[in-house]
């Protein structure tokens, strides 16, 4: 033949060739790479979340405290935009034309084919004026969501607020995506997973032009949303609503527990807000001014504010002292309105000397707590301080302070508890001796613990010796098992037997005969013995800080209760009749002495001054 | 001199084997398309795969009519075939409709007819009766000329009608070349214009001179094996480029190093040729008309790109060459392509589940993307099955043409092969991001009656000669 037909052979190889390329980059695009999949099912399905209705909240007698309402997102799919009257759509939604113009700019920047939203929780009135005009605008839509109400203006730190969820949660949990709502503080947070519910899905089938075409196969892959749990809090809602009536125009809090049972039945921070500041389109904004205002409503005080204790550590000196047999029922001290040791001198205040056990319980010696606290370190049972220190923290360890009681509130802190470190850091390791901590003796110095653990403690005393975790939530919609840390008792490691000697004196520091030199006989109740002791915590700022702690009745104790009234002066001022108000209150549903009631209303504790 | 036979039994059965069952599946996949809930028959002509049937039966009828015509009329018309088409071409010019910004459609009623598809089966015989005539070389200037002629006639009057790609078609005749003797210098000449071109697209211009220089130095270095004059001529051009640099920094002109280097290869040059002249050197005045020739072309690569294509087939060109990104815009359509053909994983999500190739995701899905439902629909065994259909088919066609007595059969029939392999590469590869996007149908698969048709002509006229082929003695 021709002398060329040895080029069909490179022809061929060409052709054969190419299709192995071919051959070889299908093989990559379709079997290899599994992007193109993953791309393939979100551009042809479209995931519509069915968005579930959010629990309830009731309070411990079944008053309902937290609901959803319907609220409206007008959605904007910028691709299928039209051209269309800005002004009647501005004026229905009463907004201006800048903003429907950065709206949909951002829009756009997010995704031109999937939605955004253009604007959030429409109210009901304008949803239905846009639902009859919305054939106008095309590439805008409606979502349905709910948003939070409020049946009271309280407990808002105890409920928490929700909000949108931002990138890290996004991120971090698969659950959540852009614009969805999650619990950011109390309840609402604490128990998020339960509320919320699930989401569920519709799957359905779109066109290139985002249009729904249809029910994707059968509907085999939705999902139903199962609506969240409704709870039942501990809280009782009444005693609630008083405790912040009575702490309106003062700083610091409430926390009153049941001691059987470790549930919160009040918990109070004042200043408080107004849970319904956080809901809704105005959240940021309220938010905002809710950040910079100085009192700091949002600091919720009743868990994470750390106050010295004051003279309501006497109580756990006294109890940690009966234990290591350092002191005795009998035992009595001379007080000559200071303890003197060397150089050293801790001024006391007048009374009768010398006091036994429950003397001193009941008029608050400092004398006599210098010693009981001086001979349980300088203890001749163990080689040194550095043991007997220890050994003493660990009873305070014991009482839930200096560390995390593992309540359900999510943004409790730790309080503080000195270590033997801590004195190392400051004096050098042999440069301190029981003299240096003395100031501990009487609930001053290192010491911080939270209104909590406070109320907690007094819990623990109430219960004669243990103390069960405080929870805020008593039980969840179809979930009966409460949870195991919350039924398990912790023991003090103080034997029940001292703290009969030491509620006597607490009794006595309540129900003390006029000039008995009783320092809280402020919070008598009628009928019912309250046990209590008042406590100052010295406030190196300003006046100090007035502490109350009690449980009533003595007897079976039902509400055990501690009140920090910041600048509040002696704990008998303010403090211990607040917390006679709200045992009263909580025991009889009545006011015995109303004036009590109407001056702890009025007064104006350092509140004005300071927002001034 | 000749015998009569029964063509019948001497067809080339296989490809006709071939032919419907690639035509078969084209309308399978049509079908697939354009499903909808509402419109099931397929007999349904309101719909593309209803009428697709009909070209189908159509396309049976025109294969039978090309049968049964004599041989000799393809090759004693081939020259007026050619020139009505030609006319043709013009005409619809001038009466022809816009479609798709388009105006190469005929209109009658409601049937169009599109006549750049049949343009090929005219050139390609065309080609081949002028190859074919005694005592014509290929591999001379005259033929050159007038096989030039014969292929961008066409090629420029379709280009005119705004259909560039059916226009490029015409350029893979010279696959037809290559197998009848043109010579490989031509050839490589013409792929390193090719190379360049690309070059030229993708690289600045200083970094396409520096490669050029690199180039002739090694290709110097080939012929004259001197390390020492390729050192000298180095340190000519870097001192004069250094000084040029130098006196630019000094004086500030701002001139940009392109610039200053082709200045300095300018006068380095003058050097060159003056020690080449002297000491007998050759092939240097070659080496830099070369360089010269290549600095010439990516100046005119830059002045084509931007004044001759529109800007929508710069984007294409600049997408596949990675220059661009337009992810709703023409790389949307490749990479929803790509998303379909992918989504199909190996076996594919079976007939007429395909998700991507129904609404609208694919644009042109039942015509120039239709290998996307292929892709989507039967997986990869679906896409290599129908590639190694085509290499068979083309493998055959090339035994066949090579079993020709006649150079008129086997000339075309390297015709039949160059379009119909340059159809399959550039439809595929488009649609798997490979090559740019052009809009040209895949054969026999692609849903329209003007190139279902042509492509039926192509192939059966080749055939007819086949049978044919043992008449010649």
């Amino acid at each position: 033949m021709d002398s060329f037909a040895n080029r069909r052979h490179i022809i061929r190889f060409v052709i054969i060739l190419v299709g192995l390329i071919f051959i070889i980059r299908l093989f990559i695009l379709q079997v290899v790479d599994s992007t193109y999949k993953l791309t393939a099912s979100n551009n042809v399905l479209r995931y519509v979340t069915q968005f579930p209705a959010r629990g309830l909240i009731y309070d411990r007698n079944g008053k309902l405290l937290v609901y959803n309402e319907a609220s409206y997102d007008l959605m904007v799919i910028p691709r299928q935009l039209k051209a269309f009257d800005t002004t009647e759509f501005c004026q229905i939604l009463s907004i201006d034309t800048n903003y429907v113009v950065e709206s949909i700019e951002r829009a756009k920047k997010y995704s031109v084919y999937n939605s955004s939203i253009f604007l959030k929780q429409i109210s009901s009135k304008t949803y239905a004026n846009l639902q009859e005009k919305l054939y106008k605008f095309p590439g805008f839509f409606v979502q349905a969501r709910t948003i939070r109400k409020y049946t009271s203006i309280n407990a808002a730190h105890i409920l928490g607020y929700v909000g949108e969820v931002n990138e890290k949660i996004i991120e971090s949990d698969d659950y959540y995506n852009s614009g969805d709502y999650i619990g950011i503080s109390g309840i609402e947070k604490s128990y998020e997973k339960k509320l919320r519910g699930e989401k569920g899905v519709n799957v359905y089938l779109v066109d290139v032009h985002n249009r729904i075409k249809g029910p994707y196969a059968n509907n085999k892959l939705d999902k139903n949303a199962n609506v969240g749990s409704n709870i039942i809090s501990t809280i009782d809602a009444d005693l609630q609503e008083y405790g912040e009536k009575l702490m309106k125009n003062k700083i610091g809090s409430i926390v009153a527990i049941e001691p059987s049972t470790g549930e919160v039945l009040a918990l109070v921070s004042a200043p408080g807000y107004n849970p319904e500041l956080l809901v809704g389109r105005k959240r940021t904004k309220n938010y905002v001014s809710l950040m910079s205002d100085t009192l700091k409503p949002l600091f919720n005080r009743a868990l994470m504010a750390q106050y010295p204790p004051g003279s309501t550590f006497k109580l756990i000196n006294a109890l940690i002292g009966l234990q290591e047999k350092v002191l005795f029922t009998n035992t009595e001290y001379e007080c000559a309105g200071a303890y003197y040791s060397r150089n050293f001198r801790l001024g006391c205040h007048h009374h009768k000397s010398p006091l036994d056990l429950r003397e001193s319980i009941q008029i608050s010696c400092n004398t006599y707590y210098c010693n009981v606290f001086r001979n349980i370190l300088d203890n001749k049972k163990y080689p040194s301080i550095r043991e007997s220190f220890d050994n003493w923290r660990n009873y305070l360890l014991s009482f839930g302070f200096g560390n995390y009681l593992g309540s359900d509130f999510n943004n409790e802190l730790k309080g503080l508890v000195p270590t033997k470190g801590t004195y190392d850091r400051i004096y050098g390791e042999r440069g301190w001796n029981s003299l240096t901590l003395v100031s501990m003796a009487i609930g001053q110095g290192e010491l911080g613990i939270t209104p909590l653990q406070m109320a907690n403690m007094t819990a623990a005393i109430a219960n004669r010796g243990y103390y069960y975790t405080p929870r805020i939530v008593k039980e969840i919609e179809g979930d009966f098992d409460i949870e195991q840390k919350f039924s398990e008792k912790h023991l003090t490691k103080i034997d029940s037997i001292y703290f009969e000697r030491v509620i006597e004196g607490m009794e006595m520091a309540v129900n003390g005969e006029p000039g008995s030199g009783s320092t809280a006989r402020s919070a008598q109740i009628p009928g019912i013995t309250v046990c209590g002791k008042t406590g100052t915590a010295q406030n190196p700022h300003g006046e100090d800080h007035s502490i109350f702690i009690a449980f009533a009745p003595k007897d079976n104790p039902k509400i055990a209760i501690a009140v920090y009234i910041e600048n509040g002066g002696f704990g008998s001022t303010w403090a211990a009749p607040t917390a006679k108000l709200m045992m009263e209150k909580y025991l009889n549903d009545s006011i015995s002495v109303p004036w009590w009631e109407q001056h702890v209303l009025n007064a104006d504790i350092n509140y004005n001054a300071k927002t001034d | 001199m000749q015998r009569r036979i029964n063509i019948w039994t001497k067809i080339d059965w296989l490809i006709v084997v071939l032919y419907m069952a690639l035509v078969f599946m084209g309308w399978v996949n049509i079908y697939a398309a354009v499903y909808n809930d509402e419109h099931h028959s397929i007999l349904d002509f309101s719909m593309r795969y209803g009428k697709q049937l009909i070209w189908i039966s159509a396309a049976f009828v025109l294969a039978f009519i090309v049968l049964i015509i004599d041989i000799n009329f393809y090759s004693y018309f081939a020259y007026i075939i050619y020139g009505v088409m030609m006319v043709l071409l013009v005409s619809v010019l001038i009466f022809g409709k816009e479609i798709n910004g388009a105006t190469s459609w005929f209109e009658v009623g409601s049937f169009r007819v599109q006549p750049s598809e049949f343009a090929k089966i005219a050139t390609a015989l065309a080609i081949a009766k002028y190859l074919s005539t005694f005592n014509v070389k290929v591999d001379s200037v005259k033929s050159y000329f007038r096989i030039a002629v014969i292929i961008l006639t066409p090629a420029f009057l379709i280009f005119l009608q705004n259909d560039t790609g059916s226009a490029i078609v015409y350029f893979i005749f010279v696959l037809v070349l290559y197998r009848e003797g043109i010579s490989e210098s031509i050839l490589l000449i013409g792929f390193f214009v090719i190379v360049l071109f690309i070059l030229a697209l993708v690289l600045s211009k200083l970094t396409i001179l520096i490669l050029s220089i690199s180039i002739i130095f090694i290709i110097f270095w080939f012929l004259n094996r001197s390390i020492k004059k390729i050192a000298y001529g180095l340190l000519v051009l870097g001192s004069v480029s250094a000084l040029f640099y130098g006196i630019n920094e000094i004086a500030k002109f701002n001139i940009s190093y392109y610039y200053i280097l082709l200045l300095a290869l300018a006068i380095s040059s003058i050097v060159f040729i003056y020690f080449s002249i002297k000491q007998k050197i050759k092939n240097i005045t070659l080496l830099l008309i070369f360089l010269l020739g290549s600095i010439a072309f990516t100046y005119s690569v830059d002045y084509v790109f931007n004044n001759f294509l529109g800007r929508h087939q710069q984007k294409r060109i600049n997408v596949v060459l990675g220059l661009e990104s337009d992810p709703y815009g023409v790389e949307y359509n490749v990479n929803q392509s790509k998303i379909a053909i992918g989504s199909g994983g190996l076996s594919g999500k079976g007939f007429l589940k395909g998700t991507q190739t129904k609404f609208d995701f694919v644009p042109e899905q039942s015509t120039d993307f239709i290998f996307c439902t292929i892709g989507e629909e039967w997986g990869f065994i679906g896409t290599s099955l129908v590639i190694i259909l085509f290499v068979f088919l083309l493998y055959r066609l090339i035994g066949i043409a090579e079993r020709q007595r006649s150079s008129f059969s086997r000339i075309y029939g390297y015709g039949v092969v160059s379009v119909i392999f340059f159809h399959v590469v550039i439809n595929i590869g488009m649609t798997i991001g490979l090559v740019p996007v052009i809009g040209i149908p895949l054969p026999f698969f692609s849903y329209g009656g003007s190139s279902l048709w042509s492509f039926t002509i192509l192939l059966f006229i080749f055939l007819r000669l086949d049978a044919s082929r043992l008449e010649l003695l």
